[in-house]
C-alpha cells in the first residue's frame, strides 16, 4: 500500500470496483503528488477510465476511498467533487454544443465563483465584467478567439478538445484529469496539444493523464503507473517504466511504436 | 435590476407596442373584441412561461394545464373569500400554483426525458380527475367554481354593502372585463415578458441552456442541476398560475376542463409552432392557435361564398366546397397541416422562418443557392491548422 506523503494531493486508497463478477479495479493505490503529471497507461479494458470515473464521482467504488487534500471524495456527487477542485477532460469532448464558445468558458467560471447553485437573475451576462474578461483571456490563450461567438457544436474536433481544456482550466482546479487528450488526433495536433499541456505543467498544476500514445506519455509525465486487468503492475519514472520487463510484456510489447 | 441589453430593450419596446395596439391591428382580421383579446394576452403569457422550462432547459412538461387550473381556482377563491381585487387574486394564484409546482416538480424532476414528461402528465391528469371527484368541495366539480351572492368576501364587506347582483372583479373601480380587462392582462403579459427576458439574458438563464445542451457536463462543471431545474419549473408553473388567475379575473368561473391534458398539449403546440427557445415565438404560436380556435372555426359556407365571390359561379362552388372542409368544424385540419409543415420545413418554428427571411434580405449580394440559408453564426470556422 502506497503511503500518502506530505505533498500528496490526491490519494486513491485501496480502491476496488467490480461490475458483476468482473474486477474492473482491484487494490488500486495511487498517490498523486503536488505539481506532478502522473500518467496512467495500460491496455484497453485495463480499468483506466473506470478509475477516472471513480475519482470524479460518476461511479462509486465497491471498496476503498479517494482522498483529496485530506478530504474524502468517495460518496460525493460529481458537482461537489468538482467544487472541491477536480476538473476532468473527457475522451470525447464534453462541451455545451448549443452555446457559444464564450458562454462555454463563462459557465465554469460562474460555477467556480458562485458555487453549485445560485439564482443570478438580476445581472445580465454582459454586466458580469470580471468573468467575461477572465473568459476572454483564456480563450485568447487557447487561440479560440476567431470563433468566440461560434456555437461550440460547430467547432472541429481539435478545437472542441481545446475548448474543453479551457473550460477546465478557467476553474484553476486543484487537480486536472485528462482522459486520452490526444486520441484521434493527427501527429501535428498531438504535438500542439503536448506543447499546450507542457505550458499548463509549467504553472505547477497537478495532473492525471490517461494516454495510449507513448510519445505523449514520455514527453509529459513525471511518473507513470501501469494498469493491467484492474491492477497496478508497475510504477516509476518514464525511464524506469520503459525499461521494466513486466510492462513490456503486458503492454509495450503488444503495441510498441 | 432594470438594465437589460440594448437588443432586448428594443425587442421589449416593439413587443409592448404590438401588444398594446392589438385592438387596432386585429380589427381587420375580425379578432378585435375584448373576450378574444384577453385570451390572446393570457395565452401568450402562458406560452412565455412555458418556454422558460421547455425552451431553456429542454424538459418537456405535459402537465402545465394543472397549474393553469390551480391558478384559476385560487383566484376565484380569493374573490369568494376576500375581495374582488384582481391583484389580490393574482397573489393567491401565484402562491398556490407555485406551491403546487414545487411539489410536482420535486417529484417529477427525479427523472428526465420521456419519464419526466410522463410524470408531469400523470400529475396533471390526476389533478383533473380529482377536481371532478374527491376535491369537489373545493372545485365544485362539473358545475365549476362560481361566484355567488352569499360569498363572504370578507375584505370587500368592510367597505361596501352587499349588492343585489354578482360583483365583477375591479381595480380602482374599473371593472376587469371588456377592454379594461384586456389592458390589465396586457400589462401583466408585458411584465411577464420582461422577466422572461431578464432570465434569458442572465447567468441563471445560461445555466438552464447549459442543462439543455449537456446536463452531464453541467454536473462535472460543478453545478447542481436539480435546484436549477426545480427553480425553472416553479417559475414556469407560476406563469401558468398567473395565466389561470387572469382567466378567472376576466371571467370569474373556474372549471376543471382547464386542467385536461389537451390544454397542456395545446401549450406544447403553441411553443413548437412559434419557435422553441425564442422569446417571441411562443407568443406568436399562442396567437395563431387562439385565432384559429376562435375565428377560423366560426367561418361557414356563406363567409366563403362572399370571399370567393369574384370567381365564376361553378368554379366558386367547387372552391367553396373544398375550402369549407378546412374552416369551421375543420379548423383542426388546417392547424394540423400547418403544424406538420412547420415541423418538417422549419424545425425552429415560425421564428426560424423569420430568421431565414431576414438573413436572405441581409445577404442579398451573395447569390445563395436554393433553400439553404447559411446562418453565419453557425457556420463552422475553417480550421487554421492543417491535418484535422
Amino acid at each position: 500500500m502506497v503511503k500518502a506523503s506530505n505533498n500528496t494531493v490526491l490519494h486513491v486508497a485501496d480502491v476496488h470496483k467490480t461490475f458483476g463478477g468482473l474486477h474492473a479495479l482491484a487494490d488500486v493505490d495511487l498517490a498523486i503528488e503536488e505539481g506532478k503529471t502522473h500518467a496512467i497507461i495500460g491496455p484497453n479494458g485495463a480499468g483506466k477510465s473506470t478509475l477516472l470515473n471513480v475519482i470524479v464521482g460518476k461511479l462509486a467504488p465497491t471498496r476503498g476511498t479517494v482522498v483529496l487534500d485530506g478530504e474524502v471524495l468517495t460518496g460525493k456527487s460529481p458537482h461537489e467533487i468538482n467544487q472541491m477542485g477536480v476538473a476532468r477532460v473527457f475522451q470525447t469532448p464534453e462541451i455545451f454544443p448549443d452555446l457559444s464558445v464564450f458562454d462555454n468558458v463563462m459557465a465554469p467560471a460562474f460555477a467556480k465563483r458562485d458555487g453549485s447553485f445560485k439564482i443570478n437573475i438580476f445581472n445580465s451576462l454582459q454586466s458580469e465584467k470580471d468573468i467575461a474578461q477572465e473568459a476572454e483571456e483564456i480563450i485568447v490563450d487557447f487561440g479560440l478567439e476567431p470563433m468566440i461567438n461560434t456555437h461550440a457544436g460547430a467547432l472541429s474536433r481539435g478545437h472542441k478538445r481545446r475548448l474543453e481544456l479551457a473550460m477546465c482550466l478557467i476553474q484553476k482546479p486543484r487537480i486536472l484529469l485528462l482522459d486520452e487528450p490526444t486520441a484521434g488526433m493527427s501527429r501535428h495536433d498531438t504535438n500542439t496539444t503536448i506543447d499546450l499541456l507542457k505550458k499548463i505543467k509549467s504553472t505547477g498544476m497537478t495532473k492525471i493523464i490517461i494516454e495510449h500514445d507513448m510519445h505523449v506519455v514520455f514527453s509529459l509525465a513525471d511518473k507513470v503507473s501501469v494498469l493491467a486487468q484492474g491492477r497496478i503492475i508497475a510504477e516509476g519514472s518514464p525511464d524506469e517504466i520503459r525499461a521494466n520487463p513486466k510492462v513490456k510484456e503486458a503492454y509495450l510489447g503488444e503495441s510498441s511504436e | 435590476m432594470f438594465n437589460i441589453p440594448k437588443k432586448d430593450a428594443i425587442t421589449f419596446v416593439l413587443f409592448a407596442i404590438v401588444v398594446l395596439t392589438m385592438p387596432i391591428w386585429l380589427a381587420p382580421l375580425g379578432a378585435s373584441y375584448p373576450g378574444l383579446l384577453q385570451k390572446f394576452a393570457i395565452y401568450a403569457l402562458l406560452a412565455v412561461g412555458y418556454n422558460i422550462l421547455f425552451g431553456l432547459t429542454g424538459y418537456l412538461s405535459f402537465g402545465h394545464a394543472a397549474f393553469l387550473g390551480v391558478g384559476s381556482y385560487a383566484a376565484v377563491w380569493s374573490f369568494k373569500l376576500l375581495s374582488m381585487n384582481p391583484v389580490l387574486a393574482l397573489v393567491f394564484a401565484i402562491f398556490f400554483s407555485g406551491l403546487f409546482a414545487l411539489a410536482i416538480g420535486f417529484i417529477s424532476l427525479r427523472r428526465s426525458g420521456i419519464y419526466f414528461s410522463i410524470l408531469t402528465l400523470a400529475f396533471a391528469q390526476m389533478s383533473y380527475k380529482l377536481a371532478y371527484s374527491v376535491l369537489s368541495p373545493i372545485t365544485h366539480g362539473e358545475n365549476g367554481l362560481q361566484l355567488t351572492l352569499q360569498d363572504p368576501r370578507a375584505i370587500d364587506m368592510m367597505f361596501i354593502e352587499r349588492g343585489s347582483s354578482l360583483p365583477t372583479s375591479s381595480l380602482f373601480g374599473i371593472p376587469m372585463n371588456g377592454y379594461a380587462g384586456f389592458y390589465f392582462c396586457a400589462v401583466i403579459l408585458l411584465i411577464g415578458f420582461f422577466i422572461a427576458q431578464k432570465i434569458t439574458s442572465s447567468p441563471f438563464g445560461m445555466m438552464l441552456k447549459g442543462i439543455k445542451s449537456n446536463e452531464d457536463r453541467m454536473n462535472y462543471t460543478g453545478f447542481n442541476t436539480k435546484p436549477y431545474m426545480l427553480t425553472a419549473f416553479v417559475i414556469s408553473g407560476i406563469y401558468a398560475g398567473v395565466a389561470g388567475g387572469l382567466l378567472s379575473i376576466t371571467d370569474p368561473l373556474a372549471g376543471a376542463e382547464r386542467m385536461q391534458w389537451t390544454a397542456s398539449g395545446e401549450l406544447v403546440l403553441m411553443t413548437i409552432l412559434g419557435g422553441v427557445g425564442t422569446l417571441v415565438g411562443p407568443v406568436i404560436g399562442a396567437w395563431i392557435i387562439k385565432y384559429f380556435e376562435n375565428i377560423f372555426s366560426a367561418f361557414n359556407e356563406s363567409v366563403l361564398h362572399n370571399f370567393f365571390a369574384f370567381l365564376p359561379d361553378n368554379f366558386e362552388s367547387i372552391v367553396v366546397l373544398i375550402s369549407s372542409k378546412f374552416v369551421g368544424e375543420g379548423w383542426h385540419l388546417t392547424l394540423g397541416l400547418m403544424f406538420v409543415l412547420v415541423v418538417v420545413f422549419l424545425p425552429g418554428g415560425i421564428m426560424e422562418g423569420v430568421r431565414r427571411i431576414s438573413a436572405r434580405f441581409s445577404n442579398r449580394k451573395d447569390p445563395s443557392k436554393g433553400e439553404e440559408v447559411i446562418d453565419p453564426e453557425n457556420l463552422p470556422k475553417p480550421d487554421l491548422k492543417k491535418g484535422e
